[in-house]
């Protein structure tokens, strides 16, 4: 069994529990983790001995690969659960999975589940570490620290910005994180979109702008969310053709923004949705880097986690 | 708590500077000048100490040799020994390590730990030709079967005692110190 280590930090369970200091040690930590990406070894021995399990109850291909590419590349071992095909199936329950997890030796569990709350449920019991890889509409660490290290390699800095959100912001759980982290390190937030996909609460944290067109106007960054496409069944949304003449992120759009705007999709992009191929191929979008960023980000994340430890 | 007191001073800075003025001469002596040849400084204090060879090598040889910057962090065996969370830097290699001979620098060699790291790293990098090995200071008390191949002084020490370098660019002025940890309370 795993000793229970007694790091500054054992879990990543939601930004919300960051402090401005944390998030900016991650940041700093996954520039040189990019420099292994982008070099011929790309590999580390860092962690060379450790077991990184991968359990993810949701479908994913970004994160779940994302996760799992950056253990290897630091030399961890990786068990990659697939629930479709394991046990789960029979009806094993979380809190046993985790503990057979936990008897096999793993060290760090990263797991995606449609529940909120639930990685923070298992930290109360796991001797492992736990990673939240998204949890229902609650918290999305690793997505919010990326898209950070991306507009911090853009625009130099982080403080200051004004970064805009585009889209379902009541059911999103990569704008919630998002939101928390750039409030703690001082930019100032906008939020935009239909009014019902708009919970009055987030006013505490970010500026509501209804229209598009005006909100685009002065930002520096906007991260565009994908639409989950299941909301118009529930009466959330009219249409996909309406949701897209009045919040899709069009080139007609661009136009009207500062030249040096920067955006941002966490991924799967629905084109012609909420985001048309023009804007998310033009020289303004960093769609493709915050792919090889979230490499670095869960690298850097697991050093924090795993790397050096306390006395 | 163990607290650390000054000893001796065993260099100032004009040792200091004749030491790694004579340490440009051995490098180039035993290469046969300066050809190929790349200094790379092991973080922290290893890194001034390369550009001040590097200085020493361009008013000797009339030459500049390119200075890299290793970060070996990521490569330590002791890493769950250390404190809280290490900070990463960046490797800044200035061309490729492929058919050159690399000189690493290193304030200190102790137990030879950090320079089998810095090899490691090294080799991640590309295949050099040769690497060699140049320290300001060895103490002894080696674990490894690592000899440095310029040193600047052998200073005999006890496992007691540790030697700080000091460096104008980070400390504020050149000089060697052995220190000695005094239990107190």
């Amino acid at each position: 069994m795993p000793k229970k280590g007694v790091q500054q930090m054992k879990h990543l369970l939601g930004i919300e529990e960051l402090s401005k200091e944390d998030i900016l040690y991650i940041l700093n930590l996954a520039t040189p983790m990019k420099d292994i990406i982008l070099r011929e070894v790309k590999k580390v021995p860092t962690l060379r001995g450790k077991i990184i399990a991968t359990l993810f109850y949701e479908p994913s291909t970004r994160t779940k690969n994302s996760f799992e590419l950056a253990a290897k590349l630091m030399s961890a071992d990786l068990v990659s659960v697939g629930v479709s095909t394991s046990s789960v199936q029979k009806g094993e329950s979380l809190k046993d999975t985790i503990y057979t997890l936990e008897a096999m030796g793993v060290d760090a569990i990263v797991i995606r589940h449609s529940r909120n709350g639930v990685p923070n449920y298992l930290s109360s019991f796991s001797h492992a570490s736990i990673i939240n890889a998204g949890d229902g509409q609650h918290e999305h660490p690793s997505q919010a620290l990326l898209d950070l290290f991306t507009i911090q390699e853009h625009k130099g800095h982080i403080e200051g910005l004004k970064v805009l959100i585009v889209g379902d912001i009541m059911h999103s759980r990569v704008a919630k994180s998002n939101i928390y982290a750039l409030n703690k390190l001082g930019a100032k937030v906008v939020v935009s979109g239909p009014p019902t996909l708009i919970p009055n609460e987030v006013r505490e944290y970010a500026e509501i702008c209804y229209s598009l067109d005006e909100a685009i106007k002065d930002v520096d960054v906007v991260n565009v969310l994908r639409l989950q496409l299941e909301r118009q069944q529930t009466g959330l949304i009219n249409s996909l053709q309406e949701y897209h003449r009045f919040y899709g992120l069009t080139s007609e759009r661009v136009k009207h923004a500062k030249n040096d705007l920067l955006v941002l999709h966490p991924g799967p992009m629905n084109r012609g949705v909420e985001i048309d191929e023009d804007v998310a191929y033009s020289e303004k979008s960093a769609i493709n880097e915050q792919v090889s960023n979230g490499v670095a980000v869960r690298m850097a994340i697991y050093y924090m986690l795993m790397g050096g430890k306390e006395q | 708590m163990a607290e650390l007191r000054e000893k001796a001073k065993i260099l100032d800075d004009n040792d200091m500077r004749r030491a790694i003025a004579r340490l440009a001469h051995e490098i180039l002596e035993k290469n046969q000048g300066a050809q190929d040849l790349m200094l790379v400084g092991i973080r922290r204090r290893g890194i001034p100490l390369a550009q001040r060879l590097q200085e020493e090598i361009t008013s000797i040889e009339n030459v500049t040799v390119p200075v890299g910057e290793l970060d070996i962090t990521l490569y330590r065996d002791d890493l769950s020994m250390l404190g809280p969370h290490p900070i990463v830097h960046q490797t800044v290699i200035p061309k490729a390590v492929d058919g050159t001979t690399v000189v690493l620098v290193d304030d200190v060699i102790y137990t030879g730990r950090t320079v089998r790291a810095g090899l490691d790293a090294l080799f991640d990098l590309g295949r050099p030709k040769a690497v060699q090995l140049c320290v300001l200071i060895d103490r002894g008390h080696r674990e490894l079967p690592i000899r440095p191949d310029f040193t600047g002084k052998n200073v005999p020490t006890s496992q007691k005692e540790v030697i700080e370098v000091h460096v104008k660019e980070i400390d504020g002025e050149d000089a060697v110190y052995i220190m000695e940890k005094v239990e107190n309370n």
